[in-house]
């Protein structure tokens, strides 16, 4: 936090906006290749009164939110199973690798032709990309449990149910939260690119809409409606990590770790 | 294993078959009986020897501590009296019964604390009654006192990343007590420990032990925590892992950190320390 001044921050901030603003008027950028600053505002505002970007936002995080829900419950319940079966690894493995080699966004347009394009095809396409990266870190963070907390658990006489609830789940949820803050991401990610493939709404198919209609400034401004929506959605998932993890290294570290953590995914 | 035992009681020959009644005096059982014990690792055409004939007992309320040097296989020995590890040959039993698995009449601490990070104190020292389903009331109130009872009262709603590397060792000592085991088997537990804070663990450890009277294994590579803790000293020498003497120490209790400094605790320590003279591994 005492890395510099806050204000100097927004100043900068400001200058560039209005760089950006002098640079297009001056040398008379045309619209649809790069709108001003204040052309994207106008079409923010003109979006948003006429309830087109709210309508469109709300199927969006609709899909994304139940993409992100299948999506996570059967990460976990998959990687929980492979964790602590090395049969049920043995045979789900060549699955496993297949899928994970595979960029998942490819499966897109399948997906629209065999769900259609409503609601259903958002969702599972972006609960299949917002799968992977927890399935992999459950089934990494249940099998980090430390030799030693395994082998005081069953001097106790634990039984193996008991070591899962009160040491493997626990010790596993770093890897968990990790996992969580991708696949929140990733569900708008799989959510977005599934409206580009075909869709009736959501702000994927606006922006597809506005871009063959060359409204480059309407483009702009849904991007920074999406951008302002990942921001909160991992918002949510760093709130709750902060709840869940408060015994955890990561978390006892100051915020500005977070943000950096962040930038590297 | 507990089809040797019978074996060995019908051989015997007290009574006819079915009748079959051992008449142990109580007060001589011993806690923990050890015999021809041996554990091998590795094929059967290349076996590696851990431990060879291991013969020994603890008696109620004995402080007993295995010293030996890394690699001698006392860490394993302390598993399989655990239950962590099955013996290869032999058998091991505590009060009576084989060992064949883990019990929960047994407290264990290891080299290192292995505190669970998301429990507060209190609740790392109840995990064995938590895994046990014993009565959570009754157990707080014991481990708030044994909390107490090495200078830890107050500190039951911190968490274990808030106190210092003693303190935590602490913890685990009062864990491993908590469900009030028959047998507390102490692996290292203060070897992680700076060479100041060790001292103190162990003045506290014999303040402890001699407010419980538990029956303690105590392994160790240190020659002079060895007798200044226990009542006797099983001296292991490596390759195989074998008791080479048993040597009890008689100084009178409670012992000081001064007692190291007597002629007593002196010729102890060289008589055990003539058994490593070839070899390191042990501090001395």
């Amino acid at each position: 936090m005492s890395f510099g001044n806050p204000v100097l921050r927004i100043l900068l901030l400001l200058a560039f906006l209005a760089a950006w603003e002098a640079a297009v008027r001056l040398f008379a950028v045309p619209v649809f290749i790069l709108p001003a600053p204040s052309g994207i505002a106008v079409a923010l505002y003109r979006g948003v009164v006429s309830m087109v970007y709210v309508d469109n936002l709300w199927i969006t995080l609709l899909e994304t939110a139940l993409g992100f829900a299948l999506g996570i419950a059967l990460a976990f319940a998959l990687g929980t199973l492979v964790a602590l079966s090395r049969r049920t690894e043995y045979y789900l493995y060549p699955f496993i690798v297949m899928f994970q080699s595979l960029p998942k966004v490819a499966l897109a347009p399948l997906i629209v032709v065999w769900f259609g394009l409503g609601l259903t095809s958002k969702v599972v396409n972006a609960a299949l990309i917002a799968f992977f990266p927890l399935m992999v870190n459950t089934i990494v963070g249940l099998r980090s449990a430390d030799e030693d907390r395994v082998n005081l658990m069953r001097s106790l006489d634990a039984s193996e149910r008991q070591i899962f609830w009160m040491l493997r789940l626990p010790g596993a949820l770093p890897f968990i939260m990790a996992g969580l803050e991708v696949a929140m991401i990733f569900a708008l990610i799989g959510a977005i690119v599934a409206e580009f493939v075909g869709a009736t709404a959501g702000l994927g198919m606006l922006i597809q809409t506005l871009n063959f209609s060359a409204d480059v400034a309407g483009v702009f401004s849904i991007l920074l409606i999406l951008s302002v929506l990942g921001l909160l959605l991992n918002q949510i998932i760093l709130l709750m990590r902060r709840r869940v993890l408060f015994w955890d290294p990561s978390v006892k570290t100051s915020a500005t770790e977070d943000v950096g953590k962040g930038a590297r995914l | 294993m507990s089809g040797s035992s019978a074996g060995a009681m019908g051989g015997i020959g007290l009574a006819t078959a079915g009748e079959v009644r051992p008449v142990r005096p109580v007060a001589a059982q011993p806690v923990i009986a050890v015999r021809r014990l041996g554990k091998s690792y590795g094929t059967a055409r290349a076996p590696v020897v851990a431990l060879e004939d291991i013969d020994f007992a603890v008696a109620e309320g004995e402080f007993v501590a295995i010293l030996g040097p890394s690699g001698c296989g006392k860490s394993t020995l302390l598993k399989i009296l655990a239950g962590l590890l099955p013996a290869t040959s032999g058998e091991a039993s505590l009060r009576g019964t084989p060992i064949a698995g883990p019990r929960r009449d047994i407290g264990v601490v290891f080299q290192s604390p292995v505190l669970f990070p998301w429990r507060s104190v209190l609740h790392n020292v109840l995990l064995p009654a938590d895994v046990q389903r014993l009565d959570r009331a009754e157990h707080e109130r014991i481990a708030l006192a044994l909390l107490s009872l090495v200078g830890l009262g107050g500190f039951e709603h911190r968490y274990p990343w808030e106190l210092s590397g003693g303190m935590q060792q602490r913890v685990a000592i009062v864990r491993a007590l908590v469900h009030d085991p028959a047998l507390l088997l102490m692996d290292e537990p203060f070897g992680a420990l700076a060479a100041m804070t060790r001292e103190q663990m162990n003045l506290e450890l014999q303040r402890i032990w001699l407010e419980r009277r538990k029956t303690v294994v105590f392994i160790t590579h240190s020659i002079p925590e060895a007798v200044f803790l226990a009542d006797r000293v099983l001296v292991m020498t490596p390759r195989p892992g074998r008791i080479a003497e048993t040597v009890a120490v008689g100084l009178p209790r409670p012992r000081s950190l001064d007692a190291m400094n007597t002629p007593e605790f002196g010729e102890l320590v060289r008589r055990i320390r003539a058994h490593f003279s070839a070899q390191g591994g042990v501090d001395l």
